[in-house]
């Protein structure tokens, strides 16, 4: 019992140290907070994002706020234009750190659409 | 998977007063654009679904149809992000067709392309529910949903589908597209959602395509078919297409 | 008696067949990885030839998979004891063929990892959602089928599954004719006559794979297979053979019966280059005149020459299949009648279509699966057939 519960601490103590250390670094783009807070994005924006693909896709409702170009518009980097381009750009960042692949940038274009707009403007 | 659920209204009534107002401001902002400057783009909402009482449709005009010009197609590669390769393995959307009447001789040309039938054999063959009908009457695939079998491709009668053979880069924001996917002409309905006509119809030089809600009695293109003859392409499937043609 | 020295050769020989299958079925896998990563611009398949050479051989696996199950019903159903003897053979070739061609089909999806959205958004208007259903429960009822006769407390259960095996594999056959029974607009299918003809279509294919291997598990255990026995089967085959023949035949000469089918006739039987060579030569001659000479010539009644006719049959029923999938793609659909047509989408033109490596890789890839689940089944359990004297029934 004694040595499991040493066991258990010693393979605790880096996971703490590391939990800290290696946060991912990541280009949020222009920003800002226009659906809710940071912390409850996190962890919910992929089921507003697959809500909203239904609705849009399926039934023509095109409310811009959880839409996928709309998130693109502000978070992609000021640098580049886009949320996928980088390992530090906002999709990218996180979800190597969380080593969760992202489904969505084989189809979808990962750059802000008025940047496109301009670069394809013939 | 019920937690996962969300609810809609929850959504759509997450703050509207800030969105309103970032719109406004955004809006302001959009316009006063200096080349070279960020562009932000002004997010144009409809928070209302597709209507059921719509039925867009088009009549599309042979005679006025000019053999040799490909115009609509360009416009709708350039529209979709389509190359304009016609290659075996490259996606085609639309494409004009030359025909020739066998017995009589008489030539003509026409553009070909997704009919949007009332009675879609794609969308009954699809095993996912990918292949789907809008309420008003535009049919498209789900991509989320497509897993590529390829069955609706050997039901549609008019070839309309493209499967999309190689991995994609660089697609149109509005029109997401890629490897492994079945696709075809959407009636550009991110267009038409915004209140604009198709690409194809748009370009035409001779106007030879018309766009507009078939339902609509007061409607130019309704208006018209009831004036003069059009016909349905392979009318004896009964699948009731809502592209019309006239002169054929 | 096996000498110690000839058990020593056999156990070296079943390790090298496995491995050699399992190469084959690692060179499939390895394609569909370069299938995945470069899409399928690497096969020889189109957008006008959208089905190809990995469909050829999913459609063969299964519909043999269910023609297999015959044998199994003869003994379940309708109680003849050398059948019986080899329902549970019949059943492990059933599965192995099964798997094979259901992982050739999904593996050849555009989005395979996505496999899982045909089960969470079900389409009751789709045939292949229904296949879905009628494939899996296939699977199981089968597996329980084996379950009733290898199980000595479960025999009791025997005649109720295989009653319900033996109805669920007429439905799936159908099911598999109708997935091209119900594309009316294209020349080649849109026919009624396309679920019987692969249910006698099912009934050949499967009783010939089962002899071939049958043939082999006899010559690996050095036995001799009844010489009465065999007759039966292989009367029974060419009983198939000439069924299957005739549906074949039925379906052509209806659509030349129908004025505007017959320039796709035309192009089936006689002018289409590869098509009409591989109906005429492959299918006719190599899978059903050669095969019916093999089985009732009086001089030869050694049973190599019913494991050759076999053979023949089953590559008479790939060339049959490419012909009718590829052939019935390639002529070019008819969507302006009284028109010729042209244009950049290949209109009024026969559609090119080469098989490429991949493609084969995968159909071999399929073909090993099944060789692989049939060979290790048959060395660890016994599915030999048990033959009790023969007595006519």
């Amino acid at each position: 019992m004694k040595l499991l519960a040493s066991l258990l601490l010693c393979l605790c103590i880096p996971a703490v140290w590391a939990a800290g250390a290696d946060m991912p670094k990541i280009d949020i783009g222009k920003g800002g907070q226009c659906v809710k807070d940071p912390q409850w994005m996190r962890k919910n924006h992929m089921r507003l994002l697959k809500h909203q693909r239904d609705e849009t896709v399926r039934n023509g409702v095109r409310d811009e706020k959880s839409s996928l170009k709309n998130c693109i518009e502000c978070h992609a980097s000021i640098k580049d234009d886009s949320v996928i381009a980088r390992d530090d750009s906002f999709c990218v960042a996180c979800h190597r750190y969380e080593a969760v692949k992202v489904d969505c940038f084989e189809c979808h274009s990962g750059e802000r659409k008025s940047a496109w707009l301009q670069r394809n403007a013939k | 998977m019920s937690d996962c659920k969300i609810n809609p209204t929850e959504i759509n009534m997450v703050d509207l007063k800030r969105r309103s107002f970032l719109k406004t401001s955004l809006g302001v902002v959009a316009v006063a654009i200096a080349p070279g400057m960020l562009l932000f783009d002004v997010a144009h909402g409809k928070s209302e679904p597709a209507s059921g009482k719509v039925r867009w449709g088009m009549l599309i005009d042979t005679n006025q149809c000019k053999d040799g010009c490909n115009d609509c197609v360009g416009a709708c590669n350039k529209e979709n992000g389509l190359s304009d390769k016609t290659g075996a393995t490259d996606p085609q959307w639309i494409r004009k067709i030359e025909l020739k009447d066998s017995s009589s001789g008489r030539a003509l040309s026409l553009p070909m392309m997704c009919q949007h039938c009332e009675h879609p054999p794609c969308v009954d063959v699809c095993p996912t529910t990918a292949s789907f009908k809008r309420a008003d009457g535009i049919v498209l695939v789900d991509k989320h949903r497509c897993i590529g079998c390829r069955y609706c491709m050997m039901a549609c009668p008019y070839k309309a589908r493209s499967f999309v053979h190689e991995p994609l880069h660089d697609q149109n924001p509005d029109v997401p597209r890629g490897k492994g996917t079945v696709e075809s002409c959407t009636l550009c309905v991110h267009r038409v959602d915004q209140g604009q006509r198709p690409a194809c119809a748009e370009a035409c030089p001779n106007k030879a395509i018309l766009f507009g809600d078939l339902n609509d009695a007061n409607s130019e293109i309704a208006m018209k078919i009831r004036s003069v003859a059009s016909a349905q392409v392979r009318a004896d499937l009964q699948l009731n297409p809502g592209i019309r043609y006239q002169g054929l | 008696m096996p000498t110690l020295a000839s058990l020593h050769f056999k156990n070296r020989l079943y390790w090298v067949l496995l491995s050699a299958g399992m190469l084959v079925a690692l060179a499939g896998l390895y394609a569909v990885h370069l299938m995945e990563h470069h899409g399928h611009i690497i096969t020889g398949m189109n957008n006008q030839i959208v089905w190809g050479l990995p469909h050829v051989f999913a459609i063969f696996l299964i519909v043999a998979a269910s023609g297999v199950l015959n044998v199994a019903s003869i003994g379940s159903v309708f109680g003849k004891a050398i059948y019986k003897a080899r329902a549970p053979l019949a059943s492990l070739l059933s599965i192995a063929m099964l798997a094979g061609g259901l992982t050739v089909l999904m593996l050849d999806l555009g989005r395979p990892d996505r496999i899982m959205v045909a089960a969470t958004n079900y389409n009751l208007t789709s045939v292949f959602a229904w296949n879905v259903v009628l494939y899996s429960g296939m699977f199981a009822l089968v597996i329980v089928y084996l379950w009733t006769m290898m199980e000595r407390r479960m025999n009791p259960w025997n005649k109720p599954a295989g009653l319900a095996v033996f109805v669920w594999r007429f439905v799936l056959t159908t099911g598999t004719g109708l997935i091209f029974a119900f594309l009316t607009a294209r020349q080649a299918y849109g026919s009624a006559l396309l679920p019987p003809m692969f249910i006698v279509l099912s009934f050949a294919w499967g009783l010939a794979v089962f002899h071939l291997v049958q043939t082999s598990i006899y010559m690996w255990n050095e036995k001799t297979i009844d010489s009465a026995i065999l007759q039966r089967k292989k009367h029974l085959l060419g009983i198939f053979v000439i069924g299957s023949l005739y549906m074949v035949a039925t379906y052509h000469l209806t659509n030349l019966y129908f004025a505007h089918q017959t320039g796709f006739e035309h192009f089936i039987l006689f002018d289409g280059g590869i098509y009409p060579a591989l109906f005429w030569w492959g299918y006719v001659v190599l899978g059903n005149l050669l095969p019916l000479l093999l089985l009732y010539l009086p001089g030869i009644q050694r049973d190599r020459w019913a494991a050759l006719a076999s053979l023949l049959i089953i590559i008479g029923g790939f060339a049959l299949l490419y012909v009718f999938i590829i052939g019935g793609q390639a002529y070019p659909l008819n969507i302006f009648p009284g028109y010729e047509v042209s244009s950049s989408f290949a209109d009024g033109q026969i559609a090119a279509y080469r098989p490429s490596l991949y493609e084969f890789l995968l159909g071999f890839g399929g073909l090993a699966i099944a060789f692989i689940i049939t060979t290790v089944s048959v060395r660890v359990l016994n599915f030999m057939p048990q033959d009790k004297p023969y007595i006519a029934d």
